[in-house]
């Protein structure tokens, strides 16, 4: 079996408090994402998924301190910290950031701006960089004349696409996707989702897709990770995920998505709220939200194979690993 | 009954953090420098409030020969007329505090009221307003106070107005931006819909987002009134029947000290300036970087998270 593209081993991410104690956001995070793989990252908000794709693209503020191996293609990249992530970022990782909409300086123009990554990574110069931010435009839909417009005269899809385009700029090889289509109505959710779908497909990119959005996961991703309270809750195929969820967070988010088939049934809320992160947990963290916790849940509980890549954290599965 | 069950599990209530956790844990006294500005200045306000009363008799009255030198009886030997220096910074300290502080407070109020009038209804009336403002910043203020110590008498009250009157125009600038700014926000536009009128807009929603930024720059004009204070009294425009640091150093001048080499007379009123005003300087400033969030570049640094060793101990 080829090693996977991406391989993240036990990232822990702290964040220090003005009052001088810690906030642990990500608790030991393991990922493996193949080549060419969706893979989808889903939470509730605040869980740190947010913060775990920061981590691996090395944008955590000062007040960050990151632990953990994060291997690209065989190279640890977390290594050491910032002089060993530098080279790869945008060039091998590229990310679409939360609210890419807003992310474009309102007085330049789009193209100008597709340029820059180019010619700080030295993949293209001038008129050559040009063409390329025009065939990127047309690659995500838009019309390559429209790279001299403003980012006021696009559209909320179109900036998205823009940011996107961006993100292909020096031919990453991962791209980390972050909520690409919350504020967008629905139709061109599901238009940014299939230009995702098809630039996987079609250029061999990994993608990690994070959301809170179950059904684009599983519209999009093979593979999913529920994450709770900055750790794994459960992780493996989303088919497998949805029929067969081993922790009963999954379950219970699965719960809570509105089902069009099924008008009659009930959307089920998650009582409760994930626990503070800003002071140790003790025993398995969803336990107070939990409908079935019992006496071994004061315990932390391992993630555990519990099927075919389907590893889960709960101790229901206790005596059923595969 | 349902609504037993609903009352059963109630929340774990968490306590508000108290006034000393949260005054603790405020970015402007977990910084070094405000501590240390806020301590002297303390030190400085309680000698100006409870030094006089403390003193045995009248700071004024001949204890010794004229400029007698340090000794144990005076440890900052006496001034031109033979009274105790110490007892003199001493019973000069509450003056020019008063004055300090007094002043400031008006240039407080002038150049908050200015600032939040022209911010918050902008148009004509921000125009009037900062013409003004522009007006008292154009105006040579020593001559100013001369004038006005001249032709309204040499007043303690007189010279906290003055210097109140010409020291509000950075206040007023300021505030006036921030309240531009805080205007448009959304919350505020949002109780204007609900109807809230402009009195309520301003009292509720502008000017608590203001005041720290108003209180940061007031301690900075403490600083300024200070300083203005004791050249205004050198110049001899102070009130005659007060004394006040600028006093003492105005009569060690008259009384040619520095001929009589009583280095003693010049150097502890000024030294109590100097460091006063740099109390005030630091306290301000370290506010003003708590509060300021242009000064704060924090977030454009990015990149520079650090690695650890997990688990603790690890090679």
């Amino acid at each position: 079996m080829k090693p996977p593209l991406l391989q993240v081993e036990d990232l822990h991410v702290w964040f220090d408090l003005p009052d001088g104690r810690e906030l642990h956001a990500v608790r030991g995070v393991s990922l493996r994402v193949a080549e060419g793989e969706r893979f989808g990252l889903v939470g509730e908000s605040g869980c740190g998924k947010t913060t775990t794709i920061l981590a691996l693209m090395g944008l955590l503020p000062p007040t960050a301190s990151v632990a953990g191996r994060v291997v690209l293609g065989g190279e640890d990249m977390l290594a050491r910290g910032e002089r060993t992530l530098a080279p790869h970022r945008w060039r091998d990782v590229a990310m679409v950031f939360q609210g890419a909409m807003n992310a474009f300086n309102p007085v330049r123009r789009i193209g100008a701006q597709l340029v820059e990554p180019m010619e700080l990574h030295g993949v293209a110069e001038g008129a050559a960089a040009r063409r390329r931010a025009g065939e990127l435009l047309e690659r995500v839909g838009i019309p390559a004349a429209r790279a001299n417009a403003y980012p006021h005269e696009f559209s909320g899809g179109m900036r998205q696409r823009a940011a996107i385009a961006m993100a292909l700029a020096c031919n990453p090889k991962l791209l980390l996707a972050d909520e690409p289509t919350t504020a967008l109505d629905v139709m061109v959710q599901a238009q940014i989702m299939e230009l995702l779908v098809a630039l996987t497909n079609e250029l061999g990119l990994a993608l990690v897709l994070v959301t809170h959005d179950l059904p684009i996961v599983a519209q999009t991703c093979k593979t999913a990770a529920v994450m709770y309270a900055g750790e794994l809750a459960e992780t493996g195929p989303v088919e497998t995920l949805y029929h067969e969820p081993r922790h009963p967070y999954t379950r219970l988010l699965f719960a809570a998505t509105p089902d069009l088939d099924d008008v009659e049934g009930e959307v089920v809320a998650i009582p409760g709220a994930p626990p503070r992160l800003d002071r140790p947990i003790e025993g398995c963290p969803f336990r107070p939200r939990c409908d079935r916790a019992f006496a071994a849940c004061v315990n932390a509980p391992r993630l555990v194979a519990v099927g075919d890549g389907h590893l889960a954290a709960c101790h229901l599965n206790a005596g059923v690993a595969a | 009954m349902t609504t037993a069950e609903l009352v059963e599990a109630p929340p774990v209530p968490v306590a508000p953090p108290s006034f000393f956790t949260r005054l603790r844990r405020s970015p402007v006294l977990s910084s070094r420098q405000a501590l240390v500005g806020l301590g002297i200045l303390l030190l400085f306000v309680l000698t100006g409030i409870f030094g006089p009363i403390a003193l045995p008799h009248d700071a004024s009255l001949k204890v010794g020969p004229v400029f007698q030198s340090p000794s144990l009886a005076h440890p900052l030997g006496t001034d031109g007329g033979g009274a105790d220096m110490l007892y003199l910074l001493i019973d000069g300290a509450s003056v020019s505090l008063l004055v300090g502080f007094a002043a400031a407070a008006v240039s407080a109020v002038i150049g908050g009221l200015v600032g939040l009038l022209a911010g918050f209804f902008g148009g004509r009336t921000d125009i009037a307003l900062m013409r003004l403002t522009d007006y008292f910043l154009v105006i040579p203020d020593i001559p100013l106070m001369i004038v006005v110590a001249a032709l309204f008498g040499r007043s303690l009250t007189n010279i906290i107005l003055i210097i109140g009157a010409i020291y509000w125009t950075s206040t007023a600038r300021l505030i006036r931006a921030q309240t531009k700014t805080v205007r448009e926000r959304v919350y505020v536009r949002r109780a204007r819909a609900l109807g809230a009128g402009n009195t309520r807009l301003i009292v509720r929603h502008v000017l608590p987002q203001v005041t720290p930024l108003l209180i940061a720059n007031t301690v900075l004009l403490i600083a300024y009134a200070i300083f203005a204070e004791t050249f205004i009294t050198f110049l001899g425009l102070g009130d005659p029947s007060k004394i006040s640091w600028g006093r003492l150093i105005e009569n060690a001048f008259q009384d040619d000290a520095i001929l009589n080499n009583a280095w003693w007379a010049i150097v502890p009123p000024g030294l109590a300036v100097t460091v006063v005003v740099l109390a005030c300087t630091m306290t301000g400033q370290a506010m003003e970087d708590a509060m300021n969030p242009r000064l704060r570049a924090g977030h454009l640094s990015v990149r520079r998270f650090r690695l650890r060793r997990w688990p603790p101990g690890s090679p």
